[in-house]
């Protein structure tokens, strides 16, 4: 059980996040100038890396709010916690 | 008349309190502190159990948790029953029963006993070597598999204990209290760190407490006396909690750890009623100290499993701790010192020790030379080759040992005994270390696997983490106290310790025997009847990971976890594959440690307080007036209102009859409300329903159609704009939670440049829904000034009026194709303006109708509903719903997905009405449809998603999924049953009132 830091109220247990999947894949603009292949790439195709791990979480019995995540998926080790629209940490 | 084997009094026991309890129906008497196990060993009982698979007789082996073969029923035929507990942790009280598992008729004459003599056919891998074939018979023989195996009865009657959990955050948590726990808790404590000390046992002080070694000096004192001293001045230290009877069970990640606090096992029955029987604690802890000891290991030799032969230091812990004789002739076998401490405990009280048996050539230590001094018989390079006694060990048969270790010389000498303590060196516990993530590293010349590189704030202290002699144990706990709390000195720092020299150990994981190993029962695991041919058969068979080689033979499974005999199944496996253990590794010891009961996991979580339950305001009104109930998500929903006995179906006819001939009452409340405000709260709504909002005007209601990014129908509802930047939107009553999480995902991640805000507000409205022709009429009485004319309050807009003192928002909306109005008001006046609707309605015959008619109603009126009629597949397209979808709109939340080549398929699976050519055939929901009866395999065009029989229009309606159902209008169809096929024609989905002239009358 994980204990995340939520960016707006601190240390909290994971029971009450929600994992929200691969973080940093931005809805198109203008979808409706993409062909099938580039929609589908944005719909269905996502990472799943042994290691380190761009996420999206949210604080959902708590302040509702989302947050991005750098976890090494191997050891489940929580490396950054980020706000939504900030820069991901390079290292 | 049954022996007393009580040699001295002791502290830990109080022989002032005497206790009678019953053991396989006998009475026998032991004292206040006496484990079962200990107070069955004073009256000389050694044969507790039978074991797994070969019915062998077993005996009571260790003194704690480890303990295999002990395994009892406790208090059977009661409801406080529980099977398989440790008769080593049980701790008598006036009353107590229990009795021997796995064993028919007895556990003196048990049949299951013949497996012994027939075990040459009951090899590793036997059941899945034996029944296979046929296949089809599997179901018989695991019938007379689960009968003959026996791992205790559960209760059938309910618990009446009461179980609790309870929340714990610490900076320092320590697991376990002997001599390292003890004082890594107390400079923890000092030191300003908040901090738990926890042990399994009911007294601190682990094994040090009884460590009388006369050699073995701390400051001076015997280690006993000096951690007695220790233990009183940390019972007053503020910062640290103490608690015993407490196990932990399991260790997470982020240093969350479950603990199961044991508070009335102990007790007498009476002692027990209105209180917490167990709690689970459930640890958050900064820093987690791992003080978990080491487990003696057994040796493992030909017949090394009769009642009798039993660890060392369990015989050294029945004698110094409980005051217990474990025989009238002792003796020992060993591969290092430690048994001559268990052999010197037993001589100082007096008790026979005939023989040491040590399969080294000679050691040197004060201790032994000691034992020589005493004059009991040592027996060096030599090793046991077999045992004697079925029930109870009655003889050793030992012979010299070859240099190598590997063969045996010479003649055979036979002692005769009634115990032998086995000592094979030890095993650091470091269960819960790899449980954390942490990983080992073996320690080619201690034969341990020791922690290595920790993954969280942690540290194993004391035997856990290798150290095993006292001086080794005190300077290095002292460096890592002062790693892992950062602090510059503790009290160790003056500690000034004595230790007796200790010659190393000579180890040898399988011990020959003059018998080839063929011919040998060497158990490797006593609780899974896994013996070292087992393991050996295993890679003669091919297998070689030793997690392959755990689940072939069994060893290390079941509630033991390879407690005591994993090392050697490891050592075993490398030395026959001449592999190096380091490289082989280690099976995953999984949580718990040990067992947890149900009722410590489930806790407060029972009856009505398993799962929460969310009631709707006029909740007690529906119970009054004999209502049925169904759940809906979380929500007790009205299912119908049934009258004088009528079944469920007479009831919904009924009620379905009266909402269109007269007027019917609805309780909507569960619906999910989303109060939307904000300057672009219109564009929002445009960019998450399919249709447009831009143009909706003020006090005016839309039905929305909200889409998956890949185009398929997620939600649907009723959207009224209450002001130029206001808006009420309803969602499904299941899917409320996750409407609103979905569109605060898209307000804060892919649009925060809107000006909008959710709040949701389902519980604070409640919902009446007044339906049918005299709906109007109803409404008029109970708000006479409200101009109710099409002209001013039409079908699809909203007004906001005054009931009596209570302010209203009325819509008038409506999900059954009838006249009529959703009543919205403060929750808390919502039984009242119910009962307020009920009263006015009594002219008309008003009739209360749930969610069942409901359905029926929708059906008719060919309204779906999202999770019945659509699956995630469905996009609006299939459910003929194109009307709906913008084509204005540049984007909305799936749109593009209804442009991809495969949403635009055109024998896609399509929503359609079906008629049944007999008019009283009523389908099953969930019935397949085909096209042709005589095909094979045949086509499954779809399945019907929503069925009735309507009493309005007096004959059976359905909506059903086609594959190109669109273009099917009129077509012939086939619902094959299991005894029938049924006829059915594809029709329109509208059933009822197809030009909507009921709605806007």
């Amino acid at each position: 059980m994980f204990l995340i830091n939520c960016p707006y109220c601190g240390e909290r247990d994971q029971q009450e996040f929600k994992a929200g999947g691969e973080a940093h894949i931005e809805r198109p603009k203008q979808p409706t100038e993409l062909s099938d292949d580039e929609w589908a790439e944005y719909l269905f195709m996502r990472k799943n890396i042994k290691g380190v791990q761009f996420e999206r979480w949210n604080h959902a019995h708590g302040c509702r709010k989302w947050f991005n995540m750098v976890r090494d998926t191997s050891n489940d080790e929580i490396k950054a916690i980020y706000k939504m629209g900030e820069k991901p940490p390079t290292q | 008349m049954t022996k007393n084997l009580r040699v001295k009094s002791s502290e830990y026991v109080d022989e002032t309190n005497r206790i009678s309890f019953k053991f396989n129906g006998k009475t026998y008497h032991g004292f206040k502190g006496d484990t079962l196990a200990s107070a069955l060993l004073a009256n000389d009982v050694h044969l507790v159990g039978r074991s797994f698979k070969y019915h062998r007789p077993r005996g009571i082996m260790t003194s704690g948790s480890e303990e295999p073969n002990a395994i009892v029923q406790v208090n059977p035929g009661t409801n406080r029953t529980e099977p398989n507990v440790r008769a080593t942790e049980v701790e008598i009280y006036e009353g107590l029963e229990a009795s021997s598992q796995n064993c028919w008729p007895s556990v003196e004459f048990d049949i299951g006993g013949i497996n012994n003599f027939l075990s040459p056919f009951f090899p590793a891998g036997f059941y899945y070597k034996t029944f296979m074939w046929p296949a089809s018979f599997w179901e018989k023989y695991e019938f007379f598999i689960r009968h003959s195996a026996g791992l205790g009865k559960s209760p059938t009657s309910s618990d009446p204990d009461i179980y609790d959990h309870r929340n714990i955050h610490c900076d320092v948590l320590v697991i376990g209290a002997g001599i390292s726990g003890i004082l890594a808790a107390k400079n923890a404590a000092k030191n300003n760190f908040k901090t738990l000390l926890v042990d399994e046992k009911n007294e601190l002080g682990g094994s040090t407490i009884f460590e009388n070694n006369e050699f073995n000096k701390i400051d001076n004192k015997t280690p006993s006396e000096w951690l007695k001293k220790e233990i009183e001045d940390i019972k007053n230290i503020k910062n640290l909690e103490i608690k015993t009877r407490t196990s932990v069970a399991a260790y997470h990640q982020y240093n969350y750890l479950l603990a199961r606090e044991n508070l009335t096992d102990h007790l007498e029955a009476k002692d027990k009623i209105n209180k917490i029987r167990q709690r689970l604690l459930k640890i958050r802890a900064k820093k987690v100290i791992l003080a978990t000891g080491a487990l003696e290991r057994p040796l493992i030799f030909n017949n090394n499993d009769r009642p009798g032969i039993m660890l060392s230091s369990a015989v050294k812990k029945y004698s110094e701790f409980y005051g217990v004789a474990c025989g009238n002739k002792n003796v020992f076998f060993t591969n290092n010192d430690s048994a001559y401490e268990s052999a010197l405990s037993l001589y100082n009280k007096g008790i026979n020790v005939k023989a040491i048996i040590d399969i080294r050539e000679q050691s040197e230590s004060k201790i032994v030379k000691k034992v020589k001094e005493a004059g009991i018989n040592i027996y060096w390079s030599h090793t046991v080759v077999d045992t004697t006694g079925y029930k109870r060990l009655n003889s050793v048969s030992i012979m010299k040992l070859s240099n190598d270790g590997t063969s045996v010389t010479g003649s055979k000498i036979s002692i005769s005994c009634d115990c032998l303590g086995v000592a094979g060196g030890w095993t650091p516990a470091v269960h819960l270390y790899t449980q954390s993530g942490s990983k080992l590293k073996f320690d080619e010349e201690k034969k341990v696997f020791l922690p290595n590189q920790n993954t969280t704030e942690q540290i194993s202290v004391g035997s856990c983490g290798g150290d095993f002699k006292i001086d080794e144990i005190i300077k290095n706990l002292n460096q890592k106290l002062k790693d892992i709390l950062n602090i510059n000195e503790t009290d160790l720092d003056s500690i000034k310790v004595e230790i007796d020299q200790e010659n190393s150990k000579r180890n040898i994981w399988l011990l020959p025997s003059d018998k080839p190993l063929g011919k040998t029962k060497p158990f490797v695991d006593y609780q899974n009847d896994v013996t070292a041919k087992d393991i050996k058969l295993a890679l003669r068979e091919g297998f070689r990971s030793i997690e392959h080689v755990k689940r072939y033979t069994t060893t290390g499974m079941g509630t033991d976890q390879g407690k005591l005999g994993n090392m050697h199944a490891l050592g075993i496996i490398a030395d026959t594959a001449g592999v190096k253990m380091g490289e082989l590794g280690t099976t995953t010891f999984r949580p718990p440690y040990t067992p947890l009961t149900f009722g410590t996991i489930v806790g407060r979580n029972v009856g009505k307080f398993f799962d929460i339950f969310r009631k709707t305001p006029m909740n007690d009104w529906h119970v009054e007036n004999k209502a049925e109930f169904e759940n809906v998500g979380q929500w007790k929903r009205a299912w119908y209102y049934p009258i004088d006995g009528e079944t469920m179906h007479q009831a919904v006819q009924r009620e379905s009859k009266a909402a269109r001939g007269s007027a019917g009452i609805l309780d909507a409340s569960t619906l999910g409300k989303i109060d939307i405000q904000g300057s672009d709260a219109s564009e929002f709504l445009n960019r998450v329903y399919t249709n447009a909002w831009s143009k909706l005007a003020i006090g005016k209601c839309r039905y929305g159609l909200m889409l998956n990014e890949d185009g398929m129908v997620y939600d649907d509802g009723v959207t009224t704009r209450l002001g130029e930047n206001h808006y009420i939107m309803t969602t499904t009553t299941g899917g409320a939670a996750n409407v609103l999480g979905k569109l605060e995902d898209y307000l804060q991640t892919e649009w925060p440049e809107l000006d909008v805000y959710l709040t949701s507000v389902t519980d604070h409205y409640a919902t009446t829904s007044l339906c049918g022709p005299n709906s109007k009429k109803i409404l008029k009485k109970l708000i006479p000034d409200l101009d109710l004319s099409d002209e001013n309050f039409p079908h699809m807009s909203f007004k906001e009026a005054h009931i009596g003192n209570i302010q209203c928002r009325i819509m008038r909306i409506s999900f059954t194709g009838e006249h009529s109005y959703e009543m919205n008001v403060q929750a808390s006046y919502g039984k009242d303006l119910w009962e307020k609707c009920i009263e006015a309605g009594k002219e008309f015959n008003i009739t209360p109708y749930g969610t069942e008619t409901m359905h029926l109603l929708r059906a008719e009126k060919g309204f779906i509903i999202v999770g019945q009629d659509t699956d995630g597949t469905m996009t609006p397209i299939d459910l003929q719903m194109d009307w709906i979808v913008s084509k204005k709109k540049y984007d909305f939340i799936g749109k593009r997905s209804l442009y991809r080549s495969d949403t635009m398929r055109e024998d896609r699976k399509q929503l359609v009405g079906l008629l049944t050519d007999d008019p009283n055939i009523v389908l099953e929901e969930g019935a397949q449809i085909v096209s042709e009866l005589n095909q094979s395999p045949v086509e499954m065009l779809g399945h019907v998603t929503s069925s009735y029989f309507s009493p309005n229009l007096k004959k059976s309606i359905a909506l059903a999924v086609v594959r190109g159902g669109k273009d099917m209008m009129g077509k012939k169809l086939f619902v094959p049953m299991e005894n029938k096929n049924i006829n059915v024609t594809v029709a329109n989905p509208v059933f009822y009132d197809e030009k909507n002239e009921k709605l806007n009358a």
